[in-house]
């Protein structure tokens, strides 16, 4: 075991961005220029406070009152051990392994003759294939106010490049697995999908950490999405309780595209989501979805932004919460239709369970409009479990601890369901029958 | 110009229609009697000793405006306008022929009255036969009080701010301040240093208030900055109906109005309050028009007691308002009806808050925005649910109309929950008026402008409901003057 201590209070902006200036000649010219951009945005700005209107709700403090350090060289038997049980064995068998956001070819696991498809390291893809790189590597998750995302620009040294070929659909799922494991580290994973015109993928993020002690992750998943290509991506965090989780999701789309996007937050004593999707051309859709089920003290807090560009696009969200002990979840969803977009038809949900009388939920649906022909919704709830279901189930002859399930159990369905691969389904299933029967709520009432 | 068709009198009717011109801006003459302009501690002394206020009053002026100056401008609101120079303003104007008070309505200067007959307002018989006792606010004093007595009678107080200060002292000084503290915000605060005058009303133990009270604003010496002050206070098991209602003359100069008004409802009390607003929005292309930035805050204090906002918001070019109630009471009610509208280069950010302090406290929320032209409309508003609001319930709905395809329309909803037994619903939705329900109604002989009042006025339904039948008959009429011109 080579567990080593948590990070000795400091201040994380310093540690970081000496890091970053360590990093700034890295990778070609205009990699470097990006590099620099973003550490001085950063450097001018640094981490956002509760005073600012975006982070209202959630406090940065744990990620910026530590001296993060760099992380150790992987222990790769202890890697491949967690790796035993963490692998969905996906048909295809198809498992990319980032550990402490490098790339390990040792564990991961490239069967041969998929074609169509081009995987490779993000630094060496940004030299040998700059012109899919280039337009997209920190230019799609450019632009507003993102300082996380610029101090992942800064500091991160590889990452992931996956580059579904013109007309050429996947026919299985690439599992990428992040592991950390140096506690005390702060750490960049940073994944790039190109899909190019009429392609398809499927792309599904895992991230898991392997120590106990605080360590932060602030991965940055960049994705193009091509002339009439489909790309749906699951974000699934089951970082430690201990760890800041805060990543930023970046989604260009061509017209005519769909981009699917699942975002599964289970772990992670600070979770933070930015999801930006932007719909650049006629005609693409989006569907966001999002589960967070939030336990302890813990902090899960999910920004989505979805401009509509261009007339025709269609986006659909539902973010679905559970909150339970002294949790506090935050939920901040934004449509905004530019001028022009007409026919634009944009629709959001967010609905929050409270199980314990000290989890709170802070909610704020957007809508922001400047077409006239549109269709836009957009819908709220905060509540608990309804008596009346409670009843119902009950008096059908369930005990209340599987009347609870059950309810718990078909609220988190609506979005897992909507999840195309069936091992993470089940996975989630799983999870949720481990876990359950440890909630709270269970002790008042009946 | 032989060769030109004569116009009939058709043509000019259809432009004059079309033009959507503001009809109520006409301008008084009278002359205004005021301090330099700009602020300083000196002006505050001068409004305070022109009013003949006691020292407990100019003391929480002054703290005010200290607090003031170190004070920031809020740029948080989704409006865009040029800097406000405050040391350009006025922040005090009396007619003259008032400085003495009047004794009988004959004393009052006739340019004055006829300002009001121009208005409509029912004063005198008028006030009788409309049953509605009005406190008329000219600029900054209160010219005529008409049904007083009558109100007298069952001990209700409705008056003039400056002669509440006089009389009821005790009552003024428990009160004010106690809804919206003078260190607010930026433009309470300016309030709380400069208002002028507005109206107090003190509803008392068990009375049923029997008729509607109404106060006419009126914004009319250049450049003033319109400070009013309201304070409504509903004892136990009170009820009283307040009307507020504007128009005002047409300006190019942009004038600023900053006003508060502060509700108390007490055990078992509501109050109910209405506001139709439509001073002057700017021409059309966004030339002058008053900025509303308004602080309108309700406090349910007592057990059961109730505070309902109704509002229609037709006018001004910069709305900043957002009539909130504090549900302190256990099975408080809070409601607010809006009706928002935004033409031209109008922008309005306007919405509510409900902050859940009681238990089983209760609140609905019905916003409606319509957006024309190049107009910006924006619901903003705060659901809180406090820890100790067991079974508290909200229900938020705001709906968007949007016409024409160079107008905004954005909601900002913020929702707070703070405990498990909270159901808090939050609904909205943003659509424009179908081409299919104009043809419906063309085919069946209805122009298409006549149609899109139609349909606007349904749209409005639920909260033109609220408000009274007078002030209802007015709403409509307002909006479909607001919106002439800007379906194509």
């Amino acid at each position: 075991m080579t567990q080593a201590a948590a990070p000795t209070t400091g201040d994380a902006r310093t540690a970081l961005e000496a890091r970053a200036r360590a990093m700034l000649d890295r990778g070609p010219a205009w990699l470097a220029a990006h590099r620099r951009g973003a550490l001085e945005r950063f450097a001018a700005r640094g981490f956002p406070t509760t005073r600012d209107e975006d982070w209202k709700y959630t406090s940065l403090q744990p990620l910026a009152r530590a001296a993060w350090t760099r992380p150790a060289p992987p222990d790769l038997a202890r890697a491949r051990e967690a790796l035993g049980r963490l692998r969905l064995h996906l048909s295809g068998g198809l498992t990319l392994v980032l550990v402490d956001g490098i790339p390990v070819p040792e564990l991961s696991v490239l069967p041969p003759g998929l074609a169509g498809i081009s995987i490779r390291r993000l630094a060496e893809a940004a030299v040998a294939r700059p012109e899919f790189v280039e337009p997209y590597l920190a230019r799609v998750a450019a632009g507003g106010d993102r300082p996380l995302a610029d101090l992942a620009t800064a500091c991160f040294e590889d990452g992931l490049y996956l580059h579904a070929r013109r007309g050429t659909c996947l026919p299985v799922p690439v599992e990428v697995i992040h592991l950390t494991m140096t506690a005390g580290a702060a750490v960049f994973p940073r994944t790039l999908v190109v899909a190019e015109p009429e392609s398809r993928i499927t792309v599904v993020e895992h991230h898991v950490g392997l120590t106990d002690a605080p360590y932060a992750t602030l991965p940055v998943v960049e994705v193009a999405v091509g002339r009439n290509a489909a790309v749906e991506h699951v974000l699934w965090q089951d970082d430690a309780a201990s760890a800041v989780h805060a990543a930023t999701v970046a989604v260009r789309q061509d017209r005519d595209s769909r981009f699917a996007s699942h975002v599964l937050t289970l772990g992670a004593g600070l979770a933070r989501n930015d999801l930006g999707v932007g719909l650049a051309g006629e005609g693409a859709e989006c569907t966001l979805d999002g589960l967070y089920l939030v336990f302890g003290s813990r902090h899960a807090d999910h920004h989505t932004r979805v401009d509509h560009w261009k007339p025709h696009g269609t986006s659909r969200e539902l973010y679905k919460g559970v909150l339970d002990g002294q949790a506090t979840g935050v939920f901040n969803g934004k449509v905004v239709v530019h001028p022009g977009a007409q026919k634009t038809d944009a629709q959001q949900a967010n609905h929050n369970l409270l199980l314990s009388p000290d989890a709170t939920a802070d909610t704020k649906p957007e809508l922001e409009i400047y077409a006239d022909d549109v269709k836009c919704a957009h819908g709220a709830t905060v509540g608990r479990l309804e008596e009346e279901r409670l009843f119902y189930l009950r008096s059908r002859g369930l005990p209340e601890q599987a009347a609870r399930d059950l309810l718990l159990r078909a609220f988190a369905r609506d979005v897992t369901d909507r999840i195309s691969i069936e091992a993470v389904r089940a996975r989630l299933d799983r999870w949720m029958t481990e876990r359950l029967p440890a909630l709270a709520g269970r002790e008042e009432g009946a | 110009m032989s060769d030109a068709p004569p116009r009939t009198r058709d043509d000019e009717t259809l432009a004059q229609a079309t033009s959507g011109e503001y009809r109520w801006g006409f301008v008084t003459d009278i002359e205004s009697e005021s301090p330099p302009r700009g602020h300083s501690e000196g002006v505050v002394r001068y409004v305070s000793h022109k009013k003949e206020e006691p020292d407990w009053l100019l003391d929480w002026r002054l703290k005010a405006y200290r607090h003031w100056l170190t004070m920031k401008e809020p740029t948080w609101p989704k409006v865009t306008y040029p800097p406000i120079d405050y040391a350009g303003i006025f922040y005090y104007a009396a007619p003259k022929g008032t400085s003495g008070k009047p004794k009988s309505l004959d004393e009052v200067d006739p340019e004055l009255l006829k300002t009001y007959e121009k208005l409509g307002i029912p004063l005198k018989e008028r006030a009788a036969l409309a049953g509605v006792a009005v406190d008329a606010v000219f600029d900054s004093v209160s010219v005529a009080t008409s049904y007083k007595s009558k109100l007298a009678e069952l001990g209700i107080v409705f008056c003039s701010f400056s002669e509440a200060v006089r009389e009821h002292g005790d009552l003024v000084r428990r009160w004010l301040g106690s809804v919206v503290p003078s260190t607010d915000n930026y433009f309470a605060t300016l309030n709380s240093a400069f208002f002028s005058d507005g109206s107090f009303v003190y509803v008392p133990k068990g009375v049923r208030c029997p008729m509607e009270l109404s106060t006419y604003f009126r914004i009319n010496a250049a450049e003033t900055g319109q400070f009013e002050r309201t304070l409504i206070v509903a004892d136990e098991g009170a009820y009283v109906s307040y009307l507020e209602g504007c128009t005002a003359p047409k300006r190019d100069e942009n004038q600023l109005h900053a006003a508060v008004v502060e509700l108390v409802a007490l055990d078992g009390a509501e109050i109910k309050y209405s506001t139709v607003q439509n001073w002057y929005p700017g021409d059309k292309d966004g030339r002058g028009g008053i900025y509303n930035f308004v602080t309108k805050r309700g406090a349910c204090r007592g057990r059961r007691s109730k505070i309902s906002w109704t509002q229609v918001e037709t006018g001004s070019a910069i709305t900043w308002k957002y009539p909130s109630c504090i549900l302190q009471g256990d099975e408080s009610v809070g409601e607010f009806y809006s009706v928002a509208l935004a033409n031209h280069r109008q922008q309005a950010d306007t919405g509510t808050k409900m902050v859940h302090v009681g238990r089983n406290t209760r609140s609905t929320i019905v916003s409606k925005g319509i957006s024309a032209g190049h107009g910006q409309n924006t619901y903003r508003g705060l659901v809180r649910v406090l820890k100790g609001a067991e079974g508290a319930r909200n229900y938020t709905q705001c709906d968007s109309l949007l016409m024409g395809d160079r107008c905004g329309a954005h909601t900002f909803p913020y929702v707070e929950v703070r405990n498990p037994t909270a159901r808090v619903e939050h609904e909205a939705s943003t659509s424009k008026i179908g081409e299919d329900q104009i043809f419906y109604c063309n085919q069946r002989g209805i122009p298409a402008e006549d149609a899109v009042n139609m349909i606007v006025n349904g749209f409005c339904k639920e909260v033109f409901r609220e408000l009274p039948m007078e002030f209802a008959v007015e709403a409509q009429k307002l909006l479909a003057v607001s919106l002439e011109g800007s379906v194509g």
